[in-house]
């Protein structure tokens, strides 16, 4: 079991991490950062069948980053939208030379 | 039984989770990744992590994904998505590094079965027996990783303020 949710967990990071890179909206941005957190989750969930009950405590702290993340991601993302009407990050461009 | 139900959850967990790359509207998106993380949360239950598996369920699915969908209703995204995907040049540098990165993790996690869950799983096993499902957590969060702890309720007090100045309308 533990070695299929290894799989698992690559596979889903995996899939994140092309969406990142992949999408423009910045929602479906961080919607994939989400992704990778989880994955991430797994692999945790997956060692602590190995190692002890350590990577469940540390799954607690990575879903309250994922919380704490999420809330001013998202404060900031509306932040930018007042200025650009758009999420389009391709638009961007204030910083790009 | 235990391996079959695995096997489902994870297969789930993947199609949805290309849903959510692929999908046209934000919608679709967050919805796709709501099955997601519901089935993320069944594999959870899987391998013994009973309150993770409720918390998972109760502020991924519930309150971070509900954040999502009010800030994609509140922005009013449902339409006007042409541009969305990136192609070209950039969707093969995408796939490469993609490619590259799923390739290691292949080779490390596709050869031979490693660890197995021997004394883990069994000191989990002793830990839920003993003091149930909430407690087996609460006992070494509360007392090994007490700091942890605090600082994190730290952290969501300076993002709760954050969120509300970055967020605010100015008015001047």
């Amino acid at each position: 079991m533990t070695h299929e949710a290894l799989v698992l967990s690559a596979t889903l990071f995996v899939i994140g991490t092309f969406g990142v890179l992949v999408r423009r909206n910045a929602i479906i941005m961080f919607l994939c950062i989400e992704l990778q957190l989880n994955a991430v989750n797994v692999a945790f969930v997956a060692f602590s069948n190995v190692f002890g009950i350590d990577g469940q405590i540390f799954v607690f702290f990575v879903m309250t980053v994922a919380a704490a993340e999420a809330a001013v991601g998202l404060a900031i993302i509306i932040s930018i939208f007042r200025h650009y009407e758009t999420v389009d990050v391709g638009r961007f461009n204030l910083l790009k030379w | 039984m235990v391996t079959v139900l695995f096997y489902i959850f994870a297969s789930i967990a993947v199609v949805a989770s290309l849903g959510v790359v692929v999908a046209r509207n934000p919608v679709g998106s967050l919805l796709f990744m709501t099955v997601a993380l519901f089935s993320i949360s069944g594999t959870f239950v899987l391998m013994e992590a009973h309150f993770l598996a409720a918390i998972q369920v109760i502020v991924y699915a519930g309150a971070i994904m509900v954040l999502f969908l009010f800030v994609i209703m509140l922005l009013n995204l449902g339409h006007d998505l042409g541009q969305d995907l990136r192609w070209g040049l950039y969707s093969v540098v995408a796939a490469a590094v993609v490619g590259g990165m799923g390739g290691l993790l292949a080779l490390q996690f596709g050869g031979a079965v490693g660890a197995t869950a021997t004394a883990g799983a069994a000191q989990i096993q002793a830990a839920l027996a003993e003091h149930g499902a909430v407690g087996a957590i609460a006992r070494p969060l509360y007392t090994t990783y007490v700091v942890p702890f605090e600082i994190t309720g730290i952290l969501l007090l300076v993002a709760i303020v954050g969120a509300v100045v970055l967020a605010k309308r100015h008015v001047s």
